[in-house]
């Protein structure tokens, strides 16, 4: 019986210990997998659901106010959207990440973003996608996969609008 | 065309006194700023968002200065502490506290160390119980070389001098 | 080419580690001394290898060698030249072939020892140490190669040994410098102390599965330990006190334990081996607890290399801890296979282990020494769940939490003041046997004079309950082992005639142990003092002034005098203020807070002004994410009463310990052997 024990709490131990392992090991939401379900509600009130965009590409750039290396591709992605705006199934949604809003809305005002925003209440979006730090962008596709994985800014509008084409 | 000239002056100033008072009022309402010992001490309790195991009064990043800002602001409107944690718990999750918040799963980080320990202090009282001797005479204590040797030496070696 | 030489040596020690263990393994069972010698000579030449591989890496550091990349990552070319040697830590693939190295050093130094009368332990001892060092010699050559070179490719900058296709060797101009927080005294000597602590527990482990394979289940492997095991401690405390020392001198939140989890991990080993240095004297003194010490020593080797896991495989995000790598899973295998074989083992001569306990009084030494074991497991348990409740947390609930110093100091606290209470009435216990009326006898001089500690606090206006009881705790304490070493020497001196330091010095050689002991543990009192002193009673102030402006904090004044801007020459730009610091109206000091910006690293480090004496530090730091200037600079100012008492306690239980573990050059007859009830001891 004690045999039993103390076998049986080492393996729990060792399991306990091997998930959290296999989970730092992890890595963001991997291409190909299906992108997880979120909510996102913008400073400007509007609820948006990954799960009501199915059908549409969805672009989604996580970013901060403090992130100095988000900045440069703000631009980009502010273009971007203001060129697919009109197509009607393209979204782009910007996720800040631990941010503070006066900090964020001066930033979107910066560099003049029109396309919805909101914070990450609770990171929960920002732990479903398992990201590890910002810049990140994950493209959708219209099934609801990751097409592509951006880790870090985009270097041009053109490497934006090369990741999205192939979806359209 | 001096009486339209003190109608006007008299406009200006009274549009100068009204602005004035408009830019003032808003700092009226806010109350003084708060001290960064005041926001220190709510700032110590909660952990840095982004960088983990930092608490947020001494963090130095740029968004940590913004989260206390925030705490400067929220506390100048009249928030009290548990307000603003509860606030930045629900805008960053349960890891700004210093300690999980005790509803649900969490109540196991605090019942499960004093509950090994219970369970180790019972064992170890049923231990001595099941090591006690049968026989109930307790000898005398033993002459330990580490304890109270000196003593024992000296007391020895008096009784010898005094059966000399 | 110091490269080539630094990774051919480092694969070198690899091949003769795990010849080595096959040498030993094929001795034992082909009953073949020679084979066994050859296994030792193997061990014994893996320090000598690896020293000319750590020659080769630290040749590379100085001589900025920046096409090897982790040169480029810990040096740059403005660092003076002792904290290029220092930056063979600074970087988790320097501090592994350091660790190894370390290990090594112990490895080859058991080898030197004579085996004549131990020689069935002596392929074990091999066996085990050689495997660990094989493990973490697998990760530098496989994993993180600290030789590994830069190289130009098509795809980019790779990093690898030997030239990829199509590569062409990449140099750059300079290196990214030393993180600036390291670059501390304190920081220098911190890992590799810690290291040696951690390094050196693997050798008592080596006997006690020795002992266990070969059935020897006697005390003789304690025996043989008990001095590797008294300086693996010493080696651990210090490496946990100076990371202590460094966090207070360098940080700059006025704390020097913030209950990080890494931090955690490096002091549940030594919360295991202080349980295991205790329990063993009652092995010795009674026979007893033959499992218990087994489970304490696997326990012990186990967290070590469980808090190394912790710390460098990524799970746990800290200041403290490495970038993640590769070589997380290759830990937990490893941790599961040593745990798995050890417990086997002790579950197979479990039976063998029993000894017969005869514990007759619930007061006796040997009943009070294993309630501290408890209370220590108790900490250790609290420690050990507080570092893995967020793992499991996330898992199950998705949510990510942080457990923080509220818990950890609401959970051990009542822990470590029974410790402290324990340390007060245990000299006072005799072993086999005491009772309540013979420790009243002795006890009731020493409680009533550790009243006097809690009247000088209450005089001062003290009024809170748990520090006034500390307080008593360690007054009591320190009153008992003033008493017993008093009572002693007072003896001695009425028999010998002797002066008092002669009798006191007459008394330590005869025996160490014992006044060692007592030396050790009033040394932890005073730490105790320490604690108490700054986690009771800090207090803090923050305000941003301008030249001229003052910030208050209790019967203090600081003011802003002056600010110095200047570059030093090895790459600096210092921000340093001119504080006068006054105490009741008076001007007592004056301090230099300043302000360290690294050009290489683009970092920088905070280093406070401090005014320490025996009743506390006035500590001012410099906040180096506002602006310093004349106009304005922003100070905190921190009061942390009775702090210095943890330094000075460190060093009088070092004291302690070299005086309990110096060698004893008396011939063995002259030692008295202890006559214990059950009658069998040596």
């Amino acid at each position: 019986m004690k045999k039993l024990l103390v076998w049986g709490g080492l393996i729990l131990l060792l399991m306990v210990v091997g998930l959290g392992l296999i989970r730092a090991q992890q890595g963001q939401v991997g291409q190909g997998e299906q992108a997880p379900n979120f909510e996102l509600t913008t400073f400007e009130g509007q609820t948006y659901r990954l799960s009501e965009l199915e059908g549409k590409v969805v672009v989604v750039n996580f970013w901060a106010s403090w992130c100095e290396s988000c900045k440069p591709e703000a631009r980009d992605l502010e273009e971007a959207w203001r060129m697919l705006e009109d197509r009607g199934d393209v979204v782009f949604l910007g996720v800040d990440y631990v941010d503070t809003e006066p900090e964020a809305m001066a930033y979107l005002e910066q560099f003049g973003i029109t396309y919805p925003n909101g914070p990450d209440k609770r990171t929960e979006i920002s732990q479903a996608f398992r990201i590890k730090g910002v810049p990140e962008t994950y493209v959708i596709d219209r099934e609801g996969r990751i097409a592509h994985r951006q880790i870090g800014p985009f270097q041009s509008l053109e490497d934006i609008l090369a990741v999205i084409e192939p979806e359209l | 065309m001096k009486g339209m000239l003190s109608k006007w002056l008299i406009l200006a100033a009274v549009g100068v006194i009204l602005s004035g008072g408009w830019a003032v009022s808003p700092v009226l309402a806010q109350g003084p700023t708060p001290s960064d010992d005041e926001i220190n001490e709510i700032a110590e309790d909660l952990y840095c968002p982004v960088c983990e195991n930092i608490p947020l009064d001494t963090c130095g990043t740029e968004a940590c200065e913004q989260w206390r800002g925030v705490i400067r602001d929220k506390l100048s409107e009249g928030w009290t502490e548990e307000q603003i944690k509860n606030y930045f718990v629900a805008q960053y999750g349960d890891r700004v506290l210093a300690e999980p918040p005790r509803r649900g799963f969490n109540w196991l980080i605090y019942v499960v160390p004093p509950a090994v320990f219970a369970a180790g202090v019972y064992l170890l009282y049923q231990g001595f119980l099941s090591w006690r001797k049968l026989e109930e005479e307790p000898a005398a204590p033993e002459a330990d070389d580490e304890q109270s040797s000196e003593e024992y030496l000296s007391r020895v070696e008096e009784e010898l001098r005094k059966r000399q | 080419m110091a490269a080539n030489i630094g990774f051919g040596t480092l694969w070198l020690t690899l091949i003769f580690s795990l010849f080595g263990v096959g040498a030993a393994v094929y001795g034992v069972k082909s009953k073949d001394r020679a084979w066994i010698d050859s296994a030792k000579n193997a061990m014994g030449l893996t320090f000598p290898l690896l020293t000319l591989t750590v020659i080769a890496l630290i040749y590379l550091l100085l001589t900025n060698h920046y096409e090897i990349a982790f040169v480029g990552e810990v040096t740059s070319r403005s660092m003076p030249l002792y904290l290029k040697v220092t930056a063979l830590w600074g970087g988790q693939a320097g501090s592994l072939v350091f660790w190894s190295w370390l290990l090594a050093g112990f490895a080859s130094a058991v080898t030197l020892r004579k085996w004549d009368r131990d020689r069935e332990f002596l392929p074990w001892v091999i066996v085990v140490t050689l495997v660990t060092l094989a493990f973490f010699l697998i990760l530098s050559v496989f994993f993180e190669n600290p030789f590994a070179r830069l190289w130009q490719t098509p795809s980019g900058i790779t990093v690898s040994f030997s030239q990829p296709p199509g590569g062409l060797p990449f140099v750059p101009r300079d290196g990214q410098g030393l993180n600036p927080l390291l670059r501390h005294p304190g920081m220098i000597i911190h890992p590799p102390m810690l290291y040696l602590g951690f390094v050196s527990f693997v050798i008592p482990y080596a006997f006690a599965i020795a002992a266990l394979i070969t059935g020897r289940t006697d005390d003789r492997w304690i025996k043989l330990t008990r001095g590797w095991t008294l300086w693996a401690w010493l080696f651990l405390s210090l490496g946990l006190v100076l990371g202590a020392r460094w966090a207070y001198d360098v940080l700059g939140w006025g704390g020097y334990w913030g209950w990080d989890p890494v931090e955690v991990s490096a002091f549940m080993p030594w919360l295991a081996g202080t349980a295991f240095l205790h329990s063993v004297m009652i092995q010795e003194k009674r026979g007893m607890f033959k499992q218990l010490n087994m489970v304490l020593i696997i326990l012990t080797y186990d967290l070590v290399i469980f808090g190394t896991f912790l710390t460098r495989s990524g799970v746990l995000s800290s200041v403290h801890s490495f970038a993640q790598s590769a070589i997380g899973p290759m830990f937990f295998v490893f941790i599961a296979l040593t745990l798995a074989v050890s417990l086997g083992l002790l579950m197979n001569r479990w039976n063998d282990l029993r000894s017969k306990n005869e514990l007759n009084s619930f007061l006796s030494r040997e009943a009070l020494i294993l309630l501290s074991v408890l209370l220590f497991l108790g900490i250790l348990v609290t420690s050990f769940w507080g570092v893995i409740f967020p793992l499991i947390s996330e898992l199950v609930t998705g949510q990510k939490v942080t457990v923080g110093p509220p818990f950890y100091e609401r959970a051990t606290g009542p822990l470590f003041g029974g410790l402290l209470f324990l340390l007060g009435i245990c000299p006072l216990s005799a072993w086999s046997f005491s009772s309540l009326k013979t420790l009243r006898r002795l006890i009731w001089v020493p409680a009533v004079l550790s009243l006097g500690a809690v009247i000088g606090p209450l005089a001062l206006g003290v009024r809170r309950w748990p520090a006034l009881l500390a307080f008593w705790l360690i007054g009591f304490a320190f009153a008992v082992l003033v008493y017993e070493l008093g009572r002693d020497v007072n003896a001695r001196r009425k028999r010998r005639g002797t002066s008092i330091l002669a009798s006191l010095g007459g008394l330590v050689r005869r025996n160490q142990r014992r006044y060692g002991a007592i030396v050790i543990h009033l040394g932890v009192v005073m730490m105790a003092l320490g604690v108490i002193g700054i986690e009771s009673f800090q207090s803090e102030t923050q305000a941003t002034v301008p030249e001229g402006g003052q910030l208050e904090l209790g019967s203090y004044a600081v003011t802003y005098e002056n600010l110095d801007n200047f570059n030093t020459n090895d790459g600096r730009n210092v921000a340093r203020a001119e504080v006068s610091v006054a105490k009741n109206g008076r001007e007592i000091t004056t301090l230099y807070p300043r302000r360290d910006f690294f050009f290489d690293s683009n970092q920088q480090v905070t280093i406070p002004g401090v005014r320490s004496t025996l009743l506390d530090d006035l500590y001012v730091i410099l906040i180096d994410w506002k602006e310093i200037s004349a106009d304005g600079a922003t100070f905190k100012v921190y009061h942390n009463p009775l702090v210095k008492w943890l330094w000075i306690g460190t060093w009088v239980f070092i004291l302690g310990v070299v005086i309990a573990a110096w060698p004893d050059r008396r011939p063995r007859a002259a030692k008295a052997a202890v006559p214990n009830r059950s009658g069998v001891r040596a």
